[in-house]
């Protein structure tokens, strides 16, 4: 066009992108030197006091990794991995054998967790809760401009008691937060509350020394030291994570949530979450991940493990914002996490939602054994990757009960010259009389150069079952740009709230903070995917 | 001043040219009518207008309230009063269209630096448009155009132009596809917005009137409910000749063959 030109405001040319968590934290930190070996597993297993059956346990984990393939089944590109250049150990070195107290902590580090907008200190996080929760309506502490509840509610923090009190008495969850930065765990909110209502919320080297019965009887116990490659690594050098333990009949008064990030440079983060419900027990987690830019590639090889008892039920919500690279695909976070729950009793249920806006490469399945009868997996996943991000994400349900239940919801969004792929599983055995499922599967095109990709696997092995898979693909049109841009809405809004739209079903399931959030995570992940 | 003037406009799609130096002004209070045989540039006209891309502006001038418009956005066009009602809405699964219309509405309203109207007084307002619009107001909760059927669409598009308050509505076949209940409905709505029916149910006084219409319509029956000042015959993207409403009586009768090209 010549002088009457319109900017080509079509959905092709997709090129920046701003990531806002990307700060580094100036602070000194114990990093252990790059390189694996048993040494190094020892050494780990030391710095954390660790009784000898789980450093033999780490152990026979790595003996076994050292024979397994890295495995390149998945739908993602990228060079090996030199696991000899990565640090396995870095610890913030103020934190020293771990704080005791906030005071503890190094300043700078509470400084990063405010612009993080986590809300570490408890009278912060009452305070957000009382100023903003109107009557009847469930949005509070992270709603706003999503940057800053620790801060905002520090503005207007009242002091002492009355915020307490207030706090107590509003029907809201509270959100009670562990904080892991790199490898150590650095502080836990509403320790005491939690201890109340007997449930443990603390980190898993803490329920080593704390609970170690617990840890013994649990760990591993899902997802097996040698259950696949990234797997065993994580068995032989996690270095912390989170724990929860919901003991039977309690429900756990108030949302759990974790924030990890990884700081240091050239470190592997390798957490490890253990949460178990007992029977008819309920609790909500939430998890939240960021990550500095770097023009390396970090690894990030996590394994969570959910037991539900009789009655009882999960609910795992994730927001994954690790840095995702540079528009060219330089630097990132390889996120490639296990992540599988076991509805061990009669009519547990587990629940995963995940929105997956970060890392340049996202390797995640998480899954559910339906072992109790009527037990019930669902899924809902969310996974938008933009510029040269890569994707290969799903879930498995395994029905082994009698009329087991699962449904499976996933909203792929491709921009840029990003690939998206969802990969599930769908296994009935000949146990799993009357078993159900429902998949549903919907990809979004933004552009012309990303690609969306469906692997559904289906192995019914009981004549009793019911299995139904619906998938569709679409793209965002011109002309639906075109419409919202003639009623006065500039085209990265229009995007994000087509996009929006086409995630809500999956939104919904997220506790409501989360939801406004992620929310806001998609608008700045799509920043840019139209010109 | 007029609401828009178009001077010697040539407008290209796809290298070949379609209009070929369109004149037309519009002056605040003014109906105007556009008809004109398939394939004569009508609905370029008004996708140029309102800044589609695609439509490539080779000569000409585009002046809306004053100001060359050719170069901006289609979305600055909206936010200075430009409205085209879609001759095929489009559908957006999953946005519902309360969100869409508090988006568009609070984009306009921040374009003019005013603040977003309270959700309840949103609510007032959409309800009672659709109350006038015999539209359900269930289908706010529904997707945006999502299962509607083609009277329901261009009844939709009535209320936004109702409800954003434009300067200039330019109406793109909006008469196609509606049986006549549903055809009287629409013209209620261009003549209330003709005749300064305000977003807040108030109408403006007859002085007050700023505001314009341009119709793009292939038949004259939508002239008998919006009683146009003006008819052009828009042909071989030219427009040809120009008259009162008699004009589309006459075309109605004799076509278009009489007319030069």
């Amino acid at each position: 066009m010549s002088r009457g030109t319109v900017a080509d405001t079509s959905v092709e040319a997709l090129v920046k992108r701003e990531y806002q968590a990307g700060f580094v934290t100036d602070i000194e930190s114990d990093t252990l030197p790059p390189g694996l070996d048993e040494s190094v597993i020892r050494f780990i297993s030391q710095k954390k006091h660790e009784p000898e059956w789980l450093t033999d346990w780490r152990l026979e984990a790595y003996r076994r990794w050292l024979d397994m393939p890295h495995p390149r089944w998945a739908h993602v590109d990228f060079p090996d991995i030199d696991f000899q250049a990565i640090s396995y150990y870095s610890a913030p070195r103020s934190s020293g054998d771990g704080p005791k107290s906030l005071d503890e902590v190094d300043p700078e580090l509470l400084r990063t967790y405010e612009k993080l907008g986590i809300p570490l200190h408890e009278q912060e996080v009452l305070a957000g809760v009382v100023k903003d929760r109107a009557p009847g309506d469930a949005a509070g502490i992270i709603a706003g401009d999503g940057s800053a509840g620790g801060d905002r509610a520090l503005e207007s923090a009242p002091t002492g008691e009355a915020a307490e009190d207030a706090g107590a008495e509003g029907r809201s969850p509270n959100v009670a937060v562990d904080a892991v930065f790199d490898s150590v765990s650095i502080a836990t909110t509403f320790k005491d509350k939690l201890r109340d209502a007997g449930v443990i919320f603390c980190s898993i080297s803490e329920a080593v020394q704390e609970h170690p019965e617990l840890v013994r009887q649990y760990l591993g116990s899902v997802v097996p030291a040698g259950d696949n490659f990234f797997a065993a690594l994580n068995s032989a050098v996690y270095s912390d994570g989170s724990f929860v333990y919901v003991p039977e009949g309690v429900r756990c008064p108030m949302e759990l949530s974790t924030y990890f990030r990884i700081n240091a440079q050239n470190t592997g983060q390798f957490e490890r979450t253990l949460i178990i419900a007992e029977k008819g027990a309920y609790v909500s987690y939430l998890e939240g991940c960021t990550a500095p830019m770097r023009d390396e590639n970090q690894l990030h090889a996590a394994v969570v493990e959910l037991i539900a008892h009789e009655d009882a039920e999960i609910k795992y919500s994730t927001v994954q914002n690790w840095y995702p690279g540079d528009a060219e695909g330089r630097g990132g976070i390889y996120n490639f996490v296990t992540k599988r729950g076991a509805c061990l009793g009669d009519r547990a249920k587990i629940s995963w939602t995940q929105v997956e806006t970060g890392s340049a490469i996202t390797w995640k399945y998480p899954s559910v054994v339906l072992r109790g009868n009527d037990s019930i997996g669902e899924f809902y996943s969310v996974a938008l990757t933009n510029n040269r991000q890569q994707a290969d994400t799903g879930t498995k349900m395994i029905h082994l009960g009698r009329n087991t239940r699962s449904t499976i919801i996933s909203k792929g969004i491709s921009a840029g010259r990003s690939n998206n792929s969802y990969r599930g599983l769908v296994r009935t055995t000949p146990t799993a009389h009357g078993a159900r499922n429902y998949t549903q599967c919907d990809s979004l095109l933004i552009g012309t150069e990303c690609g969306a990709h469906t692997f559904p696997y289906i192995e019914n092995r009981c004549a009793t079952a019911t299995i139904e898979h619906e998938a569709t693909t679409s793209k965002v049109s011109d002309e639906q740009l075109f419409l919202c841009q003639q009623r006065g809405i500039d085209p990265e809004k229009a995007v994000s709230m087509i996009v929006n739209g086409f995630c809500k079903e999956v939104f919904r399931e997220l506790p409501m903070e989360f939801a406004v959030e992620a929310g806001k995570l998609l608008e700045v992940s799509l920043e840019g995917s139209v010109g | 001043m007029k609401i828009i003037e178009i001077n010697n406009l040539h407008v290209n799609v796809e290298g070949k040219p379609i209009l070929r130096g369109v004149n037309l002004g519009i002056a605040p209070g003014e109906v105007h009518a556009i008809m004109g045989p398939n394939g004569s540039g009508k609905s370029t006209l008004a996708n140029v207008l309102a800044g589609r891309p695609g439509y490539e502006i080779v000569d000409g001038e585009l002046v809306f309230l004053g100001q060359d418009v050719a170069a901006m956005e289609p979305e600055e066009r909206a936010q200075s009063g430009l409205f085209l009602a879609f001759q095929y809405p489009v559908e957006i699964p999953g946005v519902s269209n309360m969100e869409f219309l508090k988006g568009a509405l609070d984009s306009l309203r921040a374009a003019r630096e005013e603040p977003p109207l309270s959700t309840v007084e949103f609510m007032k307002r959409v309800r009672a448009l659709a109350a006038r619009l015999d539209l359900n107001p269930e289908f706010l909760k529904r997707g945006v155009n999502e299962g509607f059927s083609g009277g329901e669409k261009k009844r939709n598009e009535i209320l936004q132009m109702l409800l954003l308050e434009p300067r200039l509505a330019v109406l793109d076949e909006t008469d196609s596809g509606l049986d006549i209940d549903a055809l009287q409905v629409v013209a209620r709505g261009v003549n209330d917005y003709r005749d300064g029916l305000t977003a807040a149910g108030e109408m403006l006084d007859p002085g007050q009137v700023e505001r314009a219409v341009l119709l793009i319509t292939h038949y004259q029956r939508l002239l008998d409910h919006i009683v146009p000042d003006f008819v052009h015959v828009l042909t071989g993207g030219r427009i040809v000749e120009s008259g009162d409403r008699t004009l589309a009586l006459k075309l109605e009768e004799q076509g278009y063959a009489w007319l030069a090209s």
